[in-house]
């Protein structure tokens, strides 16, 4: 691993160099490639709309973070949940959740996700078992471990993949959540995206141990520490994990290492940090950046097929954000309706 | 293809700001991500970054111009070679209005019914008499048989069978896999329920008693009370969380408390409150079958109390509606849970008095039945409420609006509250005894609305 592989209790397998048996197949590389542009061409699209007063109220934006939700997805099989918090625009087009959908969600209209009442934070998928976008920090983690349950008492053979940050992390009700998932075995997998700000607070200004992922061990769950910029270092770890659950061994704690670009919503002018701190990231860490001179080196692409890639990627953006502005906006005879399903 | 950079706005309540400095320059390549500007808003500096990449043709709007309102053009940026336009660019998008909130006026809310209903029928057929604890045992039990999908989880409900021995009997029928052992954890179980429950199977939550519930209200409000809206319908929780509510005996504050108005304030639950061991029955079998989450509010001194109840498993009650219990054309007494007993004892010493008192068990706060009480204030012309709650913002309250819009022009005298005295429980016995509703308040009530 670029930065020394850590874990906790668990076997951690040894970083494979690059280029030699990565552990995924150009077609997954691929696909890899073109979600995670999609989810920063998308982002930069919502935070346009943001900006033109289009979208309301509080957006947070994945930019920066690809890799870790792209990764997770490449590792995942079709019968697994998901849940995450607010900054789940992100995981929601890694499962494959129209684009038009969510965009218009963003704006409020008939055609989102929530037929618009439900916003940035709070959008679901019944049909691609995306079970939210959750708006209070760390509710989502014994929710996530409550979808696990469902999988083992079902015997489906599904993993939940439950998502919080590294500010979530503090939170007490996980730790309540750890404690059962453990004592019941049950097949989740909590990933901590430590993207180093709770907001405004840096990790250590909140966390009394910064190792995140050894946060299991009074309760005996094995953790790792994963680079969270490498698309294919987060799926190897996500394989990893996913077996361990898989196999009726309990939860498994993957601590994702990585960044976002942007403020921690879109009001944030994120005066706690430098600019010379992004750019260096950006700069270095990249993760489709990096992921795309890995194609072209390894002769997996060329400039012309990544370039068509791009191309295909801002149409599907461009025709989100035009459906997103034509949608109307919900029927008001709507604001009565969902509140609770007729017996 | 040219395209205009329009002023954002950069916070939900930003109408315009101050361009505090340009950091591209006229003729500079620009790529997606890069800061063009500084912006100083209502709260702060921040940046504006490029979306579309090429260069950046003009600036429209100088370094240090204040006052720009959001959307304004503040520069164009064109592609590789492509000339300045003119004008402001034609085929750049016209920014779209924000849509402005509907000046119509927000739909009614859905009435309840307000129809009459016929008062319900003592039960048909064979009966056999259970306590209140047996009834609710025998609902989860029946449940269970009929639902794969039913499970219940809580402290102590397997090995020790129940706190309250209300599911005694259970773990050896269905097992540890369905009957749950939880560590004390209630914030952390009531949300693993919800999202288990989101997952398609069907929890029964148990409290070891609602004081406890407050660890876990943000689950039971945010997450299953919520989402069914949040997701636009996709999904909601078909879950039950249910546990003795109000006060007990000499245990003291922070275990005496009514929860019932707190629960029935919140749109997306059910809230349901059974006195009698049919109630408790037919209620609690209608609450699991429910695909909402119901709130079932249970009575620890009721659970020794037998009561005769329909013999048929069938025998399912619905949510939502309120009994008359005591038919009578003076005075309507409404009351749920213990009270309900509470308000028959001061009704037959009304009668005594000459006063006929209407008793109703309201049976479910939320969705309240207030067609049939609005019914027989009707013939009355007289509410008296009973609860065992504090009166702030209570059940009493409530009751006391809906008169006063539905049935306004029937009542001869103002709506009486009886409830729990306004202070925690306290735990003197004397003191304890002061601080509950008995039967004499309610009957001074009833006297004091009948003027008499």
């Amino acid at each position: 691993m670029a930065k020394a592989a850590k874990s906790a209790s668990a076997g951690a397998s040894a970083r494979k160099k690059p280029g030699v048996d990565i552990g995924a197949s150009r077609e997954e590389l691929l696909d890899a490639y073109k979600h995670m542009l999609l989810i920063r061409r998308f982002e930069e699209k919502a935070g346009q709309l943001y900006g033109m007063g289009l979208i309301g109220g509080f957006c947070h934006l994945y930019i920066g973070q690809e890799a870790v939700v792209v990764g997770m997805m490449e590792a995942s099989q079709p019968v697994d949940t998901v849940i995450t918090s607010y900054r789940d625009h992100g995981h929601m087009l890694a499962w494959d959740m129209d684009p038009k959908g969510v965009m218009a969600e963003l704006t409020g209209r008939a055609g989102g996700y929530s037929k618009g009442k439900g916003g940035s934070m709070h959008m679901f998928s019944r049909e691609k078992n995306f079970f939210g976008g959750h708006g209070i920090v760390g509710a989502q983690m014994p929710l996530g471990t409550g979808l696990a349950f469902a999988h083992k008492y079902k015997k489906d053979g599904g993993v939940c993949q439950a998502y919080c940050g590294d500010g979530a992390i503090n939170q007490g009700q996980i730790y309540e959540a750890f404690n059962m998932a453990s004592l019941w075995k049950l097949p989740v997998i909590y990933v901590i995206e430590n993207n180093r700000y709770g907001m405004g607070t840096a990790v250590e200004r909140a966390s009394a141990s910064t190792e995140l992922y050894r946060r299991g061990e009074s309760f005996k769950i094995p953790g790792k520490q994963v680079d969270g910029m490498d698309v294919i270092e987060v799926k190897e770890a996500g394989a990893e994990a996913s077996e361990w659950c898989r196999s009726g061994k309990g939860p498994f704690i993957l601590e994702m290492k990585t960044y976002r670009y942007r403020g921690h919503s879109m009001s944030d002018p994120a005066k706690y940090r430098d600019k010379e701190e992004v750019s260096k990231v950006r700069k270095e860490s990249d993760p489709i950046d990096n992921l795309r001179d890995k194609l072209i080196a390894d002769k997996m692409a060329d400039e012309a097929m990544l370039k068509d890639i791009d191309k295909d990627v801002k149409a599907v953006v461009t025709a989100a954000a035009d459906f997103a502005q034509q949608s109307p906006e919900p029927d008001p005879s709507e604001l009565y309706t969902d509140i609770l399903v007729e017996a | 293809m040219a395209t205009q950079v329009l002023m954002p706005a950069l916070s939900p309540t930003m109408t315009e700001g101050k361009i505090a400095k340009w950091v591209k320059n006229e003729g500079d390549s620009v790529a997606s991500g890069d800061v063009l500007a500084e912006i100083e808003t209502d709260k702060a500096t921040m940046e504006v970054e490029a979306v579309d990449e090429g260069i950046l043709g003009k600036i429209l709007v100088g370094a240090g111009t204040e006052n720009v309102a959001v959307n304004t053009p503040i520069a164009i940026i064109v592609e590789e070679g492509e000339d300045v336009p003119a004008a402001a660019p034609a085929a750049a998008p016209a920014p779209t209005a924000k849509p402005q909130p509907t000046q119509a006026k927000a739909p009614a809310a859905p009435m309840a019914p307000t129809a009459a209903r016929p008062v319900e029928a003592e039960f048909a057929g064979p009966t056999v008499t259970l306590t209140v604890r047996e009834a609710l045992r025998d609902a989860m039990a029946e449940e269970m048989r009929r639902d794969p999908t039913v499970f219940l989880m809580g402290e102590e409900v397997a090995q020790y069978q129940g706190a309250y021995k209300v599911s005694q009997g259970l773990l050896d029928e269905f097992g540890s896999e369905r009957v749950i052992d939880t560590p004390i954890t209630e914030h952390g179980f009531a949300g693993l329920g919800v999202g288990a429950a989101f997952g398609g199977l069907k929890p029964i939550v148990e409290f070891m008693t609602f004081n406890f519930a407050m660890q876990a209200m943000d689950q039971i409000i945010n997450s299953a009370a919520k989402t069914l809206y949040m997701s636009g319908g996709q999904m909601g929780a078909s879950i039950v969380f249910r546990g003795p509510n109000g006060a007990a005996a000499r245990v003291a504050a922070q275990h005496s408390q009514c929860y019932a108005s707190w629960f029935a304030h919140c749109p997306g639950l059910k809230v349901v409150s059974p006195w009698s061991a049919a109630d408790a029955k037919g209620l609690l079998k209608a609450a699991i079958r429910d695909p909402n989450p119901v709130i079932f509010l249970e009575n620890e001194i009721l659970y020794g109390q037998a009561f005769a109840l329909p013999a048929d498993p069938e025998f399912i009650l619905p949510i939502g509606r309120a009994k008359i219990e005591r038919p009578g054309k003076d005075v309507t007494i409404t009351a749920f849970s213990l009270m309900v007993g509470v308000a028959l004892e001061a009704a037959k010493k009304l009668a005594e008095e000459g006063i006929d008192a209407e008793v109703i068990n309201l049976r479910t706060l939320r969705p309240l039945d207030t067609a049939t009480i609005v019914e027989s204030v009707k013939k009355t012309n007289r509410l008296v409420s009973v609860e065992e709650g504090w009166p702030v913002c209570g059940v009493g309250s409530e009751l006391a609006a809906v008169m006063m819009e539905q049935a306004f022009d029937d009542l001869d005298a103002p709506v009486a509250r009886v409830a729990g005295v306004d202070v925690p429980m306290p735990y003197a016995a004397n003191l304890e005894a002061l601080a509950v509703p008995k039967p004499h308040n309610i009957v001074e009530a009833a006297k004091s609305v009948c003027y008499r």
